[in-house]
């Protein structure tokens, strides 16, 4: 026997030498990691030792099955044996559980020593018994694969009882700590982990695949310990534990031949998690004005932060649009296009050269600003410019087009991705409960608003339980009716009122156009704006006003009051538009008459320079004498760029005035006033959440549809939006109160996406409409001379493809073809729809299962 | 462990961001606020526990009406005192993220509701609960009457199995269809 074991120790040490300063050093580690751990976890290191010795004892009888040779028979005996030590260790392990680190140093050197010794032995041996080698290698392989089959088992105990991944760690306290045990089962134990370490390429693949699927196992669990309520203490003990199995069997699959690809997969899943997590860090500082945003959330709740959250990723949207706009279309004219002066578009006319610096003349956008990149008449006709052979009018167009579709795509992707997190948002199943369980905004961080927030919860609470009981008394039914007829046809009274005010006044600014903007006073230049933006401000005052008639639910009462204000915008918004159309029609009128007046005028020049002698170098004309057409688009876009400037200069005004000027009085007048102005009438403002989002969402919709004609806008509103995002956040912390009655954020989210896709669609409609149905100008912009500006497409598809693909394009845009797939869409919508429907009536099946499956439980359990 | 005190080392961050949902960047943060609450002579010492009262000091749990029972719920003290330490704040961080899953904070919801730490939800508990919701002053607070019909309704809903109580998994099946859940289970420092 002694023999044997020689020879045992002998072939662990011919396939190990490589490896032992490894193996040491990485022991060491893991005796560090697990005094640490022990500290920490004494008591259930016990609990857990007991099963431990079990679990190994199985995995040996196992092993035992399989066993033949008589050595390993004999070693088996003496392996049961050891593990019955450590049962017993186990058991007594009160004393042992604090072993020092000097100890089980000590024990290593020992061990070490032993190891020493045996070599030396083995050494002779190897020289007497030199034929023994082989059949001792081949004996050491097959140990080598039982062992490893042990092993294996091992891991599938251990997979068993996932979640309580101790056994790793406490196999190894029960060895190292016991000083009782014989030095033979000590060197034993050290083969044991040896072993592990050092051939992995003995076993089979089923095996393989088993020992990987342990380890993948730990890595789930890894992965998912975050997601599990349990105590600090013990996902650390659990994480460190299943890393260091992870870690001691993986970089033992990797070492055999062949595996060097699995080794490679481990590492680079390393790196890239490590990788990620950096990504998600780096990621989650780099979103701006995420801490004040925070800061905000923790005074005033979610609702108001909601507010900054969009106004953000308003931000990012106009972002990219102006980094399309910037990048693909002002930057290249700027560039590579003939510079400013040397064509008529391009340059202030002769008759405008004088004022065109003049800073009036710039803050309304005309002189030197209207014939710049800023404005769609600045950009050439040329096909390609630069040595880039820069296709201009048709990234122009395609820019137009691809604002749009970009817009259009994001709005509809985040709303179905809050539709997603808000499940089934229609389910009014759990009325109570979700009033109960979710109506504490845990943000709130300001008592005030703590305040507000009780009151309204109560309110809620006292509400349901009216409606639930519906015996709600109606005081005066047909005063109520009366009265909210009443508001309403004031209200339609208002909008009517406004409109016909825009209407007026735009007609009004035409005639002063006509006679010359010079002779007017500057109100009377601006008239359009400033009442425009007036109507804006007082308006939604008038309406809320005018709501206190009517007695409504306040949730009920803010619907109506959106709706409202959203229909006085777009009142606003379309009398403009069409007080802009019948401009645009008189423009065209006027371009027709200096058309003509253009062909006598070059005839004219051409008789003169004709009529001279032919020989003499013609007359050069300047850029700036030649007369040219009135250009519509400049104008189109001048209109909105002006607006968007005085809307933003009233918001900011209004800010300033409303909030700031009148916390500043009722702060400081508070000390000499008659009665108490923080509680009394002025008091200080509450910030106005869902108003702020209507002007946002309708200053994003003029952008849409005034970006086609003056790419400037979406800098400009970037511009506007960051101001905004530091003034507001500025104004909401220093002077505003927190809302009285305190909304959730998540219910109104998509309600304002909605309104924000309706407004991109009525907003990208005159756009397409002017785009198709009016020709361009013909001496300005990068479609003049064409009939159409889509014309820019298939002018591309005729000269830059090759023909059979302008074939393709033409077959596939034939009605034949487009109808039919209109038509499958359709049927698409329709089908999803339906399956959709079935789902839910699913849904509530499933539910109804599961109650009566529960009744029946309990009348089975009572009876 | 032990290195709340002074700088928290590397692998210990690593290995909280492995633990939490927290980012580095939060880890850091929520370390700085809490060696803020430690006193001079306790900051010497490892594994400290910060007691309760000090704890609710914290502006962002100061108006909580459930503060106490969050630091009953993340506390690990063996006195039941509600005494956090740097973990167990980190736990009651990592559980009130962002990006914490809807399991976790229905989970640690339901047991913050739980007054009595039975592992149902029954009449006292929603008693109390609404107690909480609607304030200490009496003019909020609701009829007996009020109260009654208020909870049957809620066990009429969510009370799946019909026991009288609510018990773990129906809260979590009423909680994962409510929308505005995870946006207001949310603390931030």
């Amino acid at each position: 026997m002694a023999m044997l074991i020689a020879t045992w120790k002998h072939c662990v040490y011919v396939f190990s030498t490589g490896l032992e300063d490894e193996v040491d050093t990485f022991q060491e580690e893991h005796e560090r990691e697990r005094h640490r751990g022990k500290r920490r976890d004494g008591e259930r290191a016990k609990k857990k030792k007991r099963g431990n010795g079990e679990g190994r004892k199985r995995a040996s009888r196992a092993g035992r099955e399989e066993e033949k040779l008589q050595a390993r028979r004999e070693k088996k005996g003496r392996r049961k044996k050891s593990s019955s030590d450590q049962e017993a260790e186990g058991r007594e392990g009160d004393e042992a559980d604090q072993p020092t680190t000097k100890s089980s140093k000590a024990a290593k050197t020992r061990k070490n020593v032993k190891n020493e010794k045996t070599r030396k032995v083995e050494k002779e041996e190897k020289e007497d018994e030199a034929d023994d080698e082989e059949r001792n290698r081949k004996r050491k392989k097959k140990h080598g694969s039982n062992k490893k089959e042990e092993n294996v088992e091992d891991g599938n105990t251990v997979k068993e009882k996932a979640g309580e991944v101790k056994k790793k760690k406490h196999k190894k306290v029960v060895e190292t700590s016991s000083e009782k045990e014989t030095s033979e089962e000590e060197d034993n134990e050290e083969e044991d982990s040896e072993e592990k370490e050092v051939r992995p390429e003995t076993l089979t693949p089923e095996e393989l695949e088993m020992l990987k699927e342990a380890v993948d196992e730990r890595k789930k669990l890894i992965q998912g310990l975050r997601g599990k309520p349990w105590a600090m203490k013990k996902k650390l003990v659990t994480l460190r534990e299943s890393q260091e199995f992870v870690d001691k069997y993986e970089g033992a699959l990797g070492k055999g031949k062949g595996r060097k690809l699995y080794a490679y997969k481990v590492m680079m899943t390393k790196k890239w998690m490590k990788f990620k997590r950096d990504f998600e860090n780096f990621k989650t500082a780099c979103i701006p004005w995420e801490m004040k945003i925070k800061e905000i959330e923790s005074h005033f709740g979610s609702s108001v932060a909601s507010y900054f959250i969009f106004l953000r990723w308003m931000y990012g949207i106009n972002m990219i649009l102006f980094c399309l706009t910037f990048g693909l279309v002002m930057v290249p004219e700027a560039l590579m296009g003939r510079p400013y002066g040397t064509i008529p578009r391009k340059t202030v006319p002769r008759a405008e050269a004088p004022s065109a610096m003049d800073f009036a003349v710039l803050w309304d956008f005309g002189g030197y600003a209207q014939y710049s990149v800023l404005f769609y008449g600045y950009y050439n006709n040329q096909r390609a410019i630069g040595w880039l052979k820069f296709r201009m009018p048709l990234s122009y167009f395609l820019v137009g087009v691809g604002t749009v579709a970009y817009s259009y795509m994001v709005v509809i992707r985040t709303m179905a991705r809050n539709a997603n997190e808000s499940g089934v948002g229609d389910d009014n199943s759990f009325n109570f409960s979700w009033k109960m369980f979710t109506s504490w905004d845990y943000l709130i961080g300001n008592p005030e608003t703590a305040d507000n927030k009780f009151a309204s919860i109560t309110t809620i609470f006292k509400e349901a339980i009216l409606e639930e009981q519906e015996s709600r008394k109606d005081d005066n039914i047909h005063l109520t009716r009366f009265l909210r007829v009443l508001a309403n046809f004031l209200v339609l009274c208002c909008l009517a009122g406004s409109g016909y005010l825009i209407y007026f006044v735009v007609r009004r600014s035409q005639k002063f156009a006509l006679d010359g903007l010079e002779n007017h006073t500057w109100w009377e230049r601006n008239e359009v704006n400033m009442v425009m933006s007036l109507l804006g401000m007082f308006c939604p005052m008038l309406f809320d006003v005018i709501s206190a008639l009517e007695n409504y639910h306040p949730r009920v009462a803010l619907q109506w009051q959106l709706g409202r204000i959203f229909a006085l915008f777009l009142g606003n918004l379309y009398t403009f538009i069409i007080a802009l159309m019948d401009e645009i029609n008189l423009k065209r009128e006027e371009e027709n008459i200096v058309k003509f007046n253009i062909t006598t005028w070059e005839a004219s020049h051409y008789n003169i320079s004709a009529s001279e002698n032919s020989t003499s170098p013609p007359v050069t004309i300047q850029p700036a004498d030649v007369p040219r057409g009135p250009c519509w688009e400049t104008m189109v876009g001048q209109e909105f760029v002006r607006l968007i400037i005085s809307d933003t200069m009233t918001t900011y005004i209004t800010l300033l005035i409303g909030d700031f000027l009148r916390a500043v009085l009722v702060r400081f007048l508070n000390y000499c006033w008659c009665w108490d102005l923080e509680a009394g009438f002025p008091s200080y403002s509450e910030f106005d959440v869902s108003g702020n989002v209507l002007g946002l969402i309708f200053n994003q919709g003029m952008i849409w549809m005034g970006a086609f004609y003056a790419p400037c806008l979406p800098a400009l509103n970037l511009l506007r939006l960051h101001v905004s995002m530091y003034l507001q956040c500025w104004a909401v912390m220093c002077c505003n109160v927190p809302q009285e009655r305190v909304f959730k954020a998540s219910g109104s989210n998509n309600f304002y996406m909605a309104m924000l896709l309706v407004i991109l669609f009525l907003s990208t409609l005159p756009a397409i409409y002017t785009i198709v149905t009016i020709p361009p100008s013909f001496d300005c912009g990068p479609f003049s001379g064409k009939k159409r500006m889509f014309d820019v497409i298939q002018e591309t598809l005729e000269s830059d493809f090759p023909a059979w693909f302008s074939k393709v394009f033409s077959s596939a845009s034939n009605p034949g073809l487009v109808l039919p797939f209109i038509l499958l869409m359709v049927l698409a919508i329709y089908y999803l729809q339906s399956t959709s429907k079935s789902y839910k009536e699913a849904n509530v099946d499933l539910k109804k299962k599961l109650q009566t499956m529960n009744n029946t439980k309990v009348e089975m359990v009572e009876s | 462990m032990g290195t709340t005190a002074s700088q928290l080392g590397k692998d210990m961050l690593s290995e909280y961001q492995e633990l939490t949902f927290l980012t580095k960047q939060e880890i850091l943060l929520a370390h700085k606020r809490f060696t803020e609450l430690l006193t001079k002579d306790e900051k010497d010492l490892p594994n400290n526990r910060v007691p309760m009262e000090r704890i609710l000091t914290l502006p962002e749990l100061k108006s909580n009406p459930f503060r106490k029972r969050i630091c009953n719920v993340f506390s690990t003290s063996e006195y039941k005192d509600g005494g956090l330490t740097f973990e167990d704040f980190l736990d009651l961080l990592s559980a009130f993220s962002d990006s914490a899953t809807l399991e976790i904070k229905s989970h640690y919801a339901f047991r913050i509701f739980d007054f009595d730490d039975d592992g149902t939800l029954d009449c006292g508990d929603l008693e109390k609960l609404v107690n909480c919701l609607t304030g200490e002053t009496d003019d909020t607070r609701l009829t007996p009457e009020e109260m009654r019909q208020l909870i049957n309704n809620i066990l009429e809903e969510s009370d799946i199995d019909k026991d009288g109580t609510v018990n773990l998994s129906e809260f979590q099946h009423v909680i994962s269809r409510s929308p505005d859940f995870v946006s207001s289970f949310k603390i931030v420092l």
